[in-house]
């Protein structure tokens, strides 16, 4: 599996370990960490949680696209779901390629790609005991319909 | 027919449950969210979402089948 869900903490070494390849002459990773701010909100935590079955699925699909456009040897990406401290590991994404630069260009393209088409939502818990979904601010923007409903889009206010 | 529906994140939390079994003559995805909209009062309208059928991504205009599983896909955040 090149792309993968793990409830535990991200295993660096061992993903590394996988990208291992004797034509490799060198390997890129990222890791994206949990920030204390986002939108000038002090951030305390993060919960993480993924439609898992479609999630993987895109997933491969999106490192399986990288290994045709770029000329890498292996590539991985691993994200974590469930509660996330400051500094904890959200995702790491490896790519092992005989050339730098297009292991730089394949590693940024999986990053890239799986914030934008995969199918996981981000919740932040601030310092003020509000809470709210990453990327749904403007999500109840202009509901339809006229009754009114508790705004259950970040940002709430418990 | 029968359907299930799965939600997550913000639906999840609208909709007060992770999933449910329901009789509707809803004969697309975009039927049946007119359905839940009404429902369960999601403030997310059907331009902000995606949909899902049988964990595969869907159109709007799909027709359905009894024991299908819909699931909306509400703006992604991973990373």
């Amino acid at each position: 599996m090149r792309f993968r869900f793990t409830q535990t903490a991200i295993d660096t070494a061992e993903a590394r370990g996988e990208l291992l390849d004797l034509g490799a002459g060198g390997y890129v990773s990222f890791e994206g960490w949990v920030r204390d701010h986002n939108e000038g909100q002090d951030v305390i935590r993060l919960e993480y949680e993924a439609f898992q079955e479609l999630a993987v699925k895109e997933g491969e699909r999106i490192v399986a696209e990288a290994l045709r456009r770029f000329p890498v040897r292996h590539a991985l990406c691993i994200h974590r779901v469930g509660t996330l401290a400051l500094s904890d590991m959200a995702v790491w994404v490896g790519v092992s390629s005989a050339h730098r630069g297009e292991a730089f260009d394949a590693c940024r393209f999986i990053i890239d790609e799986v914030k934008h088409r995969v199918p996981i939502w981000k919740k932040e818990h601030y310092r003020s005991g509000d809470s709210g979904w990453v990327n749904c601010e403007r999500c109840a923007a202009a509901p339809h319909h006229g009754h009114h409903h508790e705004p259950a889009v970040s940002p709430v206010h418990k | 027919m029968q359907l299930k529906i799965q939600y997550y994140a913000v639906m999840r939390e609208q909709a007060g449950r992770s999933e449910e079994s329901l009789e509707t003559s809803a004969a697309t995805p975009a039927d049946l969210y007119g359905e839940l909209i009404v429902r369960h009062g999601f403030t997310l309208t059907r331009e902000q979402l995606k949909v899902a059928v049988n964990s595969e991504f869907s159109d709007w205009s799909r027709p359905l089948s009894a024991g299908d599983a819909v699931v909306f896909i509400p703006p992604v955040a991973g990373g």
